[in-house]
C-alpha cells in the first residue's frame, strides 16, 4: 500500500478524533507498545464474515498464533474458523516465490472449500518483498471465477485501528455495490407492515449476543441487509450500498465504510449501541426516526414498552444484589458511555472510567451520565488501573481480556467485556446475562480465601499491596 | 528411521505451526525479573501475548520493537535500542531477551551491533543483561526457536570456565519446549530425593507455574532462574538434556564448561524414566527412593490394566518434533500404534522416530491422514478439537496452545506417575467411544417388536 493511500486513510473528515494525534495513527514507542498491528486489526474486522477463505498471505507467526481466535458466531457456515496461510518459508522470501505459492494457495482453498469468495491479507515479509497481492488477486479471480479481494494491511503500516479501515475500505472498493438485493421473501411479507432495509457496522456477534436484538428486528420489519462483519455472508455485504440507513455500532472502526456509503450512494448513518436497556432502546427509536415511516415509529415504540416493561421485570430481583455496587470501567472498544448506561440501569455506580478511545463528545456524554466527580483514566497500564481500583473503592474492574490475569493476581472481581468474551450482553436480554456474570464474580465466597493470610502467618503468603520487588542485577 | 514427507501443498490450511520468535520467548520466560523483546511490528508481540496468556492463564510480559512503516524500510536498529532503554528505564529488568521475527531479518536486522549501541550510548544499563537470538518465523517452529535462544543465552552469559564440580551436588538440566510446568516440578522433585540440588535451564516451573504471587503486579517474570543462579551452571557436577532438540545447546554448554552431558529424548516412557532414575542414583550415589519404587510398581499395574485398551489403538499425533517422539514412544510402549504423525517442521527428534513415513505439515493433513487410517484418539493441541468433532474420534490434547481445557500447562506427563495418568486418560478417552456391534434382525425372526419398542422408547 502506498503511504498517500495510508494517509487518505488515516484522515476520516467523518471522526471527531482527526483533528487530533492519536487519530488513526500514533505511532507506536519501541519498548512500551501494546495492542495489534494494521493486519491484526484488518482480520478482525473482516474475519467474522463466515462464508469467506480467508488466506493471510505472510509466515507463520501472523496466522498461526491468531486463527480461530474469536468469539464471533455464524449461524451457518463455519469456513472463517478454519486459518489458511501460506506460511511462506525462508526460501519463498529469498527466491521471490511468495506470489506463486500465493496464487497456488488460492486455487487450493477453491478446490478443497468451495468458499463464496476469498480473502488475502498481506502481512509485512511479503509487502517489504515486494508482492504484487492485488494483481495475484485479480488473476485468480478472473482465471476461476471466484472473487479474490485483496485487504492490504501490513502490520509494519500501523495500528489496529488503522487496519480496520484498511478492511473497511476493501469491502467498499471491491465488494459493496457488486450485487443487488434479493426481493424479500415470501415468509417475510407480512400485512400492513412495510419492510425497511438497513445496514449495521462494527457489529460482531461477540457470543451470539447480535441474536438477542435480531428478533426485534425482524418483528419491526427492519431487514438488516448485512451486519459488517458479525455472522455475514459475502452475498449480504455485496448489497450494503442499498440500505436505507447504516448504524454505526459502538465502534467507530469501520467509520469510512459508512462514510463513503453516504456519500457515493447516499446511505445515510448514525451510531449506537445495544448495551443496556437505555441504549437498545434509543437505537430502535433512531432507526424509525431515520426511516421516518410513522407507522414503524408507532410500532417501535410499543415494542420498546413491552421489552422494557418485560425485562425490567426480570432484572428486579438482582437489582437488590448490584445497587450501589461500585464499577471502574475499562474499556477498549466498546464506548465507555454505552457501558455506563447499562450499567446504571442496574443502580450500579461507575467511579471512573477509561476514555483513551473516546471523543471529546463521547466524553461530554460521559459527563452528562455520571456527573464531574468520575474520574476519567486517559492512559492506564495495568498497575495503575490497580492503583485506581483501590484509590476509588472499587467493587469490580470491567476491562478486555488483556487485563484479566493482570486483576485476578491482584485479588479484583474482573469482567471481560471485549471481543474473546463467552457470552452475550447485547439487547434487552442480554442485561440478564450482564447481571448473572457480574453478581457471580463480586458475590464469590474465593475473594476472601485469597485475601486472607495462611493461617500460619507467614507474610510470604499475604498479600503485600503493589510492591514491586527489590531489583537485583546477575 | 522414519522417512520425512516434505510439505506437500502451497496453502496451509489450520496450521500446527507456532513461530520460532514465540518459542524463543517461551524460553526467555524462564528467566527470573526477565523481558523478552520480540524486534518486529507491534502486532507480532500482541498476537503472542494472546497466545501465551490464553495457555498459560497468566499475565505475560512481553514487549515489542514497535516497527512501523519508516523504520521498515529505512532501519529499524535504532529501535532496538530504543526499546532497550525504555524496557531497562521502566521495567528494570535482569535480563532483556531480544528475539528477531521474520519482518526484521527480512528487512536485515543487525541485533548484535544495535546491542553494541545501546551499551556505548547507556552505560547506565550496564547491569542488564541482553541476549539475542534470530528466530524468523519463516523457518522452522515453536521447538526450533526455543532451543536457539536457550544457546544464545549460553552463548552471551556462560563464559569458557574449567570450575566443573565445584558445586558437587548441583545439576543442570537442560529443559526441552516439550515439557510442561507440571513435568518440570517432577524433574526437580526426583532430583532432589537423591540430594542433589537441580538448576533447570531455563525454569518455567517457578515462573508459569499459575501461583499467586505476593505481590499484586509485577511487569517481569516472577520467578524463574536467576542469573546468579546461571552462572553457577559452570560449577555443576553434570547436565541432564532433556529433548533432542536441546543437544546443540547442551553441547555448548559442555564446551564451554567442561560439565558432563548425560541426553534424554524424554521422560515420557518407562524405559526413559528408568534411564533417569538410574543416572540419578549413579551421580548421587545414593540408591532410588522408595516411593519412586512404589509409583514404579503402581505404573507396571496400570500399564497390565490399561493394555486392553491401548494394545492395537490407532492413534494420530501433531505435535512438534520433541513432544511427537515422546508421546509416539509412550503410544508403541503399550502395543498401540502411532498411524500417522504430522510435525510443523523438521527437528532432530523426527530421525529417533520408529515410524514409516512422518509429514512436515498442518492440522488438515493430520484430519485427512487420520480417516484415511482409521485412526481411533487425536493427541494434538486445542485447535484439534474440530478436527475430533468432525471426525467423532477422542482428542488428548498436549502441546501448544491449550485455550480451551484448563489446567492443560499444568499436567504432568513425565515419570512414573505422569505415564500412569495418561494411560488412565487414553483409556478413559477410549472407553467412552466403545464401539457396538450394531444388532441384526433376521428376517425369519418371530420377535415383532422393531415398532413397537421403538415407540416405547421415544415416549410415544
Amino acid at each position: 500500500m502506498k503511504a498517500k493511500d495510508i494517509a487518505e486513510l488515516l484522515d476520516e473528515p467523518a471522526c471527531e478524533h482527526n483533528k487530533k494525534e492519536k487519530s488513526g495513527c500514533a505511532k507506536p514507542k519501541p519498548g512500551a507498545s501494546a495492542g495489534g498491528c494494521a493486519f491484526d486489526g484488518a482480520q478482525i474486522a473482516l474475519l467474522p464474515i463466515a462464508d469467506v477463505a480467508h488466506i493471510v498471505h505472510g509466515p507463520i507467526a501472523c496466522a498461526g498464533s491468531s486463527w480461530d481466535n474469536r468469539g464471533t458466531r455464524s449461524s451457518g457456515p463455519t469456513l472463517y474458523r478454519i486459518g489458511m496461510t501460506t506460511d511462506l518459508t525462508e526460501q519463498d522470501v529469498i527466491m521471490g516465490r511468495g506470489e506463486k505459492r500465493l496464487f497456488h494457495s488460492i486455487k487450493q482453498a477453491i478446490d478443497g472449500y468451495n468458499p463464496s469468495a476469498i480473502f488475502v491479507y498481506n502481512t509485512c515479509v511479503p509487502a517489504l518483498i515486494g508482492d504484487d497481492v492485488d494483481a495475484v488477486c485479480k488473476a485468480a479471480t478472473e482465471r476461476w471465477g471466484t472473487p479474490v479481494v485483496p485487504v492490504d494491511g501490513a502490520g509494519f503500516y500501523g495500528t489496529k485501528n488503522l487496519g480496520n479501515r484498511i478492511a473497511g475500505e476493501a469491502m467498499f472498493k471491491h465488494v459493496i455495490g457488486t450485487r443487488e438485493p434479493d426481493p424479500v421473501p415470501e415468509a417475510g411479507r407480512r400485512e400492513g407492515i412495510k419492510v425497511h432495509d438497513v445496514n449495521l457496522v462494527g457489529e460482531y456477534n461477540i457470543a451470539g449476543e447480535f441474536w438477542h436484538v435480531l428478533p426485534l428486528l425482524d418483528e419491526l420489519g427492519i431487514r438488516v441487509l448485512c451486519t459488517l462483519s458479525g455472522d455475514a455472508r459475502f452475498r449480504e455485504v455485496q448489497t450494503m450500498h442499498r440500505a436505507e440507513v447504516t448504524m454505526m455500532v459502538c465502534s467507530k472502526a469501520m467509520l469510512n465504510v459508512a462514510r463513503k456509503m453516504e456519500d457515493k450512494y447516499g446511505v445515510p448513518w448514525f451510531e449506537g449501541s445495544f448495551y443496556g436497556i437505555t441504549d437498545t432502546s434509543q437505537a430502535l427509536r433512531d432507526f424509525a426516526k431515520a426511516i421516518n415511516d410513522p407507522d414503524l415509529t408507532e410500532r417501535t415504540e410499543a415494542l420498546i414498552e413491552r421489552e422494557e416493561k418485560r425485562i425490567r421485570a426480570a432484572l428486579e430481583p438482582w437489582r437488590e444484589r448490584l445497587e450501589g455496587k461500585r464499577v471502574l470501567l475499562y474499556t477498549g472498544g466498546v464506548k465507555s458511555w454505552s457501558v455506563i448506561s447499562a450499567l446504571q440501569d442496574l443502580g450500579m455506580k461507575v467511579v471512573a472510567t477509561g476514555t483513551k478511545k473516546s471523543t471529546e463528545e463521547d466524553k461530554a456524554r460521559i459527563r452528562e451520565l455520571m456527573g464531574d466527580d468520575t474520574k476519567m483514566i486517559e492512559e492506564g497500564g495495568a498497575k495503575e488501573l490497580i492503583q485506581i481500583v483501590h484509590d476509588y473503592k472499587a467493587d469490580i474492574l470491567i476491562a478486555g481480556g488483556r487485563n484479566l490475569y493482570t486483576a485476578l493476581k491482584a485479588r479484583i472481581p474482573f469482567l471481560d467485556i471485549n471481543q474473546e468474551r463467552e457470552f452475550g450482553y447485547a439487547g434487552y436480554q442480554g442485561m440478564l446475562e450482564l447481571v448473572r456474570q457480574l453478581a457471580l464474580t463480586m458475590e464469590s465466597p474465593i475473594w476472601q480465601a485469597v485475601r486472607e493470610p495462611a493461617p500460619w502467618g507467614e507474610r510470604s503468603d499475604s498479600i503485600e499491596p503493589l510492591q514491586l520487588a527489590e531489583v537485583k542485577h546477575g | 528411521m522414519a522417512k520425512i514427507h516434505k510439505r506437500k501443498k502451497p496453502l496451509a490450511v489450520a496450521p500446527l505451526k507456532a513461530s520460532q520468535t514465540m518459542g524463543a520467548a517461551l524460553a526467555y520466560l524462564g528467566f527470573n525479573r526477565s523481558m523478552p523483546l520480540m524486534h518486529g511490528s507491534q502486532g507480532c508481540t500482541a498476537f503472542a501475548k494472546v497466545f501465551f496468556v490464553r495457555h498459560f492463564r497468566e499475565p505475560i510480559p512481553l514487549q515489542t520493537t514497535a516497527m512501523d512503516q519508516v523504520s521498515s524500510i529505512m532501519g529499524a536498529d535504532d529501535n532496538i535500542v530504543e526499546a532497550l532503554r525504555a524496557i531497562s528505564d521502566k521495567q528494570k529488568p535482569a535480563l532483556i531477551g531480544l528475539c528477531s521475527t521474520g519482518l526484521a531479518e527480512t528487512q536485515g536486522c543487525d541485533m548484535t551491533g544495535a546491542i553494541g549501541q545501546f551499551r556505548r550510548k547507556y552505560p547506565e544499563f550496564d547491569k542488564v543483561a541482553v541476549v539475542a537470538a534470530n528466530t524468523p518465523d519463516f523457518s522452522g517452529c515453536f521447538e526450533t526457536g526455543y532451543a536457539l535462544a536457550m544457546k544464545a543465552i549460553f552463548e552471551a552469559l556462560i563464559p569458557e570456565s574449567s570450575r566443573a564440580g565445584l558445586r558437587h551436588k548441583q545439576v543442570n538440566v537442560i529443559c526441552g519446549a516439550h515439557l510442561t510446568p507440571g513435568d518440570l516440578e517432577f524433574i526437580c522433585d526426583s532430583i532432589e530425593s537423591f540430594g542433589l540440588r537441580p538448576l533447570l535451564l531455563p525454569d518455567l516451573s517457578t515462573s508459569l507455574d499459575g501461583h499467586l504471587p505476593t505481590e499484586e503486579f509485577n511487569p517481569l517474570t516472577t520467578g524463574g532462574l536467576t542469573l546468579d543462579e546461571l552462572a553457577t551452571a559452570c560449577e555443576s557436577r553434570a547436565t541432564l538434556t532433556i529433548g533432542t532438540s536441546m543437544q546443540a545447546a547442551a553441547e555448548l554448554l559442555q564446551q564451554r564448561t567442561g560439565v558432563e552431558n548425560h541426553a534424554f529424548p524424554h521422560l515420557h516412557s518407562l524405559k526413559q524414566v528408568d534411564r533417569w532414575m538410574m543416572t540419578l542414583a549413579e551421580l548421587s550415589g545414593n540408591e532410588v527412593p522408595s516411593r519412586w519404587r512404589r509409583h514404579r510398581s503402581q505404573l507396571q499395574d496400570a500399564m497390565l490394566d490399561t493394555h486392553f485398551m491401548l494394545g492395537q489403538l490407532r492413534v494420530a499425533i501433531a505435535a512438534d518434533p520433541d513432544l511427537l517422539l515422546a508421546l509416539h514412544d509412550l503410544v508403541v510402549s503399550m502395543g498401540g500404534e502411532v498411524v500417522t504423525a504430522v510435525a510443523p517442521a523438521k527437528g532432530p527428534a523426527l530421525a529417533e522416530l520408529a515410524m514409516e513415513e512422518v509429514q512436515i505439515g498442518d492440522l488438515e493433513d493430520l484430519e485427512n491422514d487420520a480417516r484415511e487410517a482409521r485412526a481411533e484418539l487425536l493427541i494434538g493441541n486445542s485447535h484439534l478439537a474440530e478436527t475430533s468433532a468432525r471426525l467423532h474420534k477422542p482428542l488428548l490434547r498436549a502441546g501448544f496452545p491449550q485455550y480451551d481445557y484448563v489446567g492443560g500447562f499444568q499436567r504432568v506427563w513425565c515419570g512414573y506417575r505422569g505415564i500412569q495418568q495418561t494411560l488412565f486418560d487414553i483409556s478413559n478417552l477410549k472407553l467412552s467411544q466403545h464401539e457396538e456391534i450394531e444388532p441384526y434382525h433376521s428376517i425369519y425372526a418371530q420377535k415383532q417388536d422393531h415398532e413397537p419398542a421403538l415407540k416405547v422408547a421415544s415416549g410415544g
